[in-house]
């Protein structure tokens, strides 16, 4: 792991975070849209969750028409210029490419996606307007990327949005959560400033809606009411030794770092539990803030990591050690982390058992728990009629964004679970036409 | 070991590849540089009367990421002085004995002519080309292409030209004329030793978009300039072509146009000619791509079993056919290779916009089927898969019969029905308009057909 030394400039810490997806020039640009094959009923945009008709827009760039094809991709998805650089491209569009049946490396659309909407920011180019004032209104709580995308369709409908937001910052986790190598919190602001000054939606920051009596001042003045709320923090995991100094939530290790990072200490012995993608996040993240060592901890094989595989490459590319099959059972140390007990764990048909007597400790001076994000139930239980299925999260109809209290709609992780920023800016583009549909009939 | 060398209407060269009359051409250093490379010949940038250019010469066509497929210059012959062109031509032929140098020339009256062809041999030229060709500028002074579009002056010049040339005499055609044998068989009755073509072609290669003007671009303003690169080859094969065949014509012919390759000149070879130049290949990439051109040129003898240029020259020829005399009892009709292919579905959209409905997609695959009823045999579908070899246009009749057109038209078999049998006969299958509305709406129009309109919310 002796490739990335603690970072402490800024410089530093833009190399050893340097963006995995870089902006394209406009040579690389011309060239790489003039392999696509504009395909026919493309499979790149059947795999894109928001639909963008990615053969259009590459033509529209190859053309010399930028701005047009950053038209494309908002209409489709105003977290464009976001999901170019964030989204899991190797499993979504890139991954279907039909040049990966030739063996050739498929078009990068992602890196594509940017260089159009960048451009268009970067000029200040206006594409949109809000539409004709309908007198309605509609309060939207958070301003993630399904608040935001929600906010901006509904305005475009010529409906009155306020969005209340907990935090001082518009964007959700495409701000506090995704890996700082994906995508920079200026770009990420600088796409949430751009939406902004088009639609006119206003935002509350630090404004959480918490209680009772703030929901009922919302139903009050406004006709509906948008979930664009998340998840929560990271789910305790019920260990003895939990509260130890250095045992941290991956969610919040990952918030400090890409707003904080300055004050991001990263121990040099790190053991991340988890096998999902945040967790491969965190263990790259920690040993590209210096770490000696990182080991990525999990309760079952590799092959069952809830990780995609280019994430899990990723982490190892930079060094990141898999221990797999093993189960903590307690966070050991003196007041500080000093490392973890673990049992070794055989799966016997599906199910994970522990193997007795195989007990062991692995020393170290951090854990990082990604073990999930809790579901926001409590809060969601002062919302009358509103239903939460068994995994906590939102009953909703996927076309509409509508939840089983009429007037109150969601989407994004709150109502799908955790996805990822495209399937939030998708289906809150849906429910916002939900929403229209409810309000033009009422 | 194949023989490159050539002797062409006299003059040898130690392999068929010259530069053609143009900037690569336009000094002793330039050209030397070309031998010292492998160039077996140069038509030097043609000399004449003092001429004036203009800044801002050239204009290209580029196709997506591709440079210059397509290039154009207003631009005017030599603009060095005589004597200094004309010394150099010495100082080259005395360090290269056995390249071939000729000199290209315009000018205007029949003295001028004497003048400059006895010059042109003084140096040491190995032989002269007439450069009736020029379709910009030199054509408003009477010269260049004005003379290659009026056979009867190109007759009379050529004539002035063999009165006092004793080395052998290339006339260069210019493309700008409806019919090229006819020039060509002007400069064959004015006594000429062989021809060369073509010229470049009269076109506006864009318009700036900003300033409402042609390119290349003077001061605001263009003109029409003379087109070469490779978007011409097709152009100058069909006409290289045309004069190979034409009975009356019957000289030794140089090609040019378009090419870039040893593929490119192979096919101006099979098509009749015996020497081939180039320009725009070297103004892109420089000289080095000679070497390409040579190995390419010596491999493919090797394969085909010919050992001289002679062996290989209008090859094609006799396939070259009127459409009159091709087999009509000949089918073919399209083959998709599963296993190759990427399920890219342009075969699918080009036959049912572009072509027959031909092709049909099943669901639960993206490898599209053709429908051989349906199938005319045309190619487009083959032409626009990206994967080589994917699709394939398989023979379908028994090669048993032939029956051309002409030949029912001597047998008083014109048809009186639309029964054409690659057209599946009198009930070709041609689906109704009205079942094109609405069809693959959301597959061709992706973006705008994801629609938030048939939503229905609780009230
Ligand atoms: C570590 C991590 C890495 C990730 N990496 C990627 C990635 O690389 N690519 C990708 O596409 N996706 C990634 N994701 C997922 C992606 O970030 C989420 O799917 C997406 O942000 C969900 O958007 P959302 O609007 O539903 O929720 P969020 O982004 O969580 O936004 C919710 C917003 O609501 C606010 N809020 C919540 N409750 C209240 C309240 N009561 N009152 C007022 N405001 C409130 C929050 O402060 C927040 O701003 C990652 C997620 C995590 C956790
Ligand atoms: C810039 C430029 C200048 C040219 N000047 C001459 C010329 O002076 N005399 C001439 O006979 N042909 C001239 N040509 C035409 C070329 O010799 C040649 O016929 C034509 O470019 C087609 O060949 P290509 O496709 O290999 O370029 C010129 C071409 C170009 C591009
Ligand atoms: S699948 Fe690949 S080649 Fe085809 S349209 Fe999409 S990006 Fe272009
Ligand atoms: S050859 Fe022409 S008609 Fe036949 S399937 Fe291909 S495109 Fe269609
Ligand atoms: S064009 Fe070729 S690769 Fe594409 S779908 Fe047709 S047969 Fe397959």
């Amino acid at each position: 792991m002796a490739e990335y030394v603690t970072p402490t400039t800024e410089q530093e810490f833009a190399g050893n975070f340097a963006q995995l997806k870089p902006l394209m020039s406009n040579s690389e640009a011309l060239l790489e849209s003039s392999r696509c094959l504009f395909c026919f009923d493309a499979p790149c945009i059947k795999a894109c969750p928001s639909g963008i008709d990615i053969p259009l827009f590459i033509r529209q760039i190859n053309s010399g028409n930028a701005t047009g094809a950053a038209r494309t991709i908002y209409e489709a998805n105003y977290f464009g210029n976001a999901c170019g650089k964030v989204c899991p491209t190797e499993v979504l569009c890139e991954g279907s490419c039909v040049y990966t049946a030739t063996g050739a490396k498929p078009i990068e659309i992602g890196r594509l996606q940017s260089h159009a909407t960048r451009k268009v920011m970067d000029q200040g180019k206006h594409l949109f307007q809000p539409g004709a004032a309908t007198g309605f209104r509609v309060a939207v709580i958070g301003a993630g990327p399904a608040g935001i995308s929600c906010a901006c369709e509904l305005r475009k409908l010529g409906h009155e949005v306020d969005v209340f937001e907990a935090r001082s910052q518009p964007s959700g986790l495409t701000l506090y959560g995704v890996a700082p190598y994906k995508i920079t919190n200026e770009e990420t602001l600088a796409e949430m400033a751009y939406l902004e000054a088009q639609f006119g939606f206003r935002v509350h920051y630090n404004h959480a809606i918490s209680t009772r009596p703030d929901l009922e001042k919302l139903e009050q003045a406004y006709d509906v009411i948008f979930l664009g709320i998340g998840l929560g923090h990271t789910s305790p995991l019920g260990l003895p030794g939990e509260d130890r100094e250095n045992c941290v939530g991956a969610v919040e290790f990952i918030e400090q770092l890409r707003i904080r990072q300055e004050q991001t200490a990263v121990g040099r012995k790190v053991i991340v539990l988890g096998g999902g993608n945040t967790a491969m996040d965190a263990a790259s993240e920690s040993a590209r803030l210096g770490a000696e060592k990182v080991v990525l901890a999990y309760r079952r094989g590799k092959e069952e990591m809830g990780a995609y595989e280019f994430e899990y490459d990723l982490a190892k590319g930079v060094g990141v050690q898999g221990l797999f099959n093993v189960a903590p059972l307690e966070i050991l140390g003196n007041g500080k982390v000093e490392g973890v007990k673990f049992v070794r764990t055989a799966t016997f048909n599906g199910q994970v058992q522990t193997v007795p007597g195989s007990e062991f400790v692995e020393a170290c001076d951090m854990v990082i728990k990604a073990t999930g994000q809790a579901k926001k139930t409590s809060f969601l239980g002062l919302i009358p009629e509103l239903q939460v299925d068994g995994k906590g999260r939102i009953v909703f109809n996927p076309n509409t964004g509508q939840t089983t209290n009429p007037r109150y709609f969601a989407s994004g992780d709150a109502a799908n679970g955790g996805a990822e920023v495209v399937n939030a800016a998708a289906e809150a583009k849906a429910a916002a036409h939900g929403i229209h549909q409810f309000l033009i009939k009422s | 070991m194949p023989d490159l060398s050539i002797n062409f209407a006299g003059i040898k060269s130690p392999n068929p590849f010259w530069l053609a009359s143009a900037p690569p051409t336009n000094s002793g250093y330039q050209v030397m540089k070309a031998f010292d490379a492998g160039w077996g010949g140069a038509v030097w940038k043609t000399l004449g009367v003092p001429v004036v250019n203009v800044s801002s010469r050239y204009g290209s066509v580029d196709y997506r990421d591709k440079r210059m497929m397509g290039f154009n210059n207003i631009e005017l012959i030599s603009d060095r002085p005589l004597a200094d062109n004309l010394r150099e031509i010495e100082e080259v032929k005395k360090r290269f004995p056995h390249h071939a140098v000729i000199a290209s020339l315009m000018v205007q009256s029949r003295q001028e002519w004497h003048d400059i062809v006895r010059d042109a041999e003084n140096a040491g030229s190995d032989g002269i080309e007439l450069n009736f060709g020029c379709p910009h500028g030199m054509c408003e002074r009477g010269m260049g292409s004005a003379v290659g579009q009026e056979p009867e002056v190109l007759q009379t010049i050529v004539e002035w030209v063999m009165e006092v040339a004793r080395i052998p005499v290339i006339v260069k055609l210019t493309p700008n004329i409806s019919d090229i044998t006819e020039p060509a068989m002007a400069a064959r009755r004015g006594g000429a030793n062989a021809i060369s073509l073509i010229n470049t072609i009269q076109s506006i290669v864009g318009v700036d978009l900003d300033l409402f003007a042609p390119y290349p671009i003077v001061d605001g303003k263009g003109s029409n300039g003379g087109y070469c690169g490779p978007a011409v080859k097709p152009i100058a094969l069909n006409m290289v072509k045309n004069c190979a065949q034409h009975p009356d014509v019957r000289l030794p012919i140089s090609g040019i146009g378009g090419i870039e390759t040893w593929r490119d000149a192979v096919e101006h070879i099979l098509l009749g000619a015996s020497s081939v130049q180039v320009c725009t290949a070297a103004m892109h990439y420089g000289f080095g791509i000679i070497r390409e051109m040579t190995s390419g040129l010596e491999q493919y003898m090797r394969e085909k079993g010919f050992r001289t240029i002679d062996d290989m020259v209008g090859r094609a020829l006799p396939n070259v056919k009127h459409w009159e005399d091709l087999n009509l009892k000949y089918k073919v009709t399209a083959n998709i290779n599963p296993d190759k292919c990427i399920g890219c579905q342009l075969c699918y959209t080009a036959c049912e916009d572009g072509a027959h409905q031909a092709i049909k997609l099943n669901s639960g695959t993206r490898i599209p089927e053709i429908i051989d009823e349906n199938c005319v045999g045309c190619n487009l579908c083959s032409l626009v898969c990206p994967v080589e070899q994917c699709i394939t246009m398989e023979r379908r009749d028994d090669g048993t019969q032939h029956q051309t057109w002409k030949e029912r038209t001597e047998a008083d078999d014109i048809p009186v029905t639309f029964n054409d049998e690659r057209a599946g006969g009198l009930h070709h299958w041609v689906p109704e308009p009205a079942a094109a509305l609405g069809k693959e709406k959301h597959k061709t129009l992706p973006g705008k057909a994801r629609q938030f309109e048939k939503v229905t919310v609780t009230e």
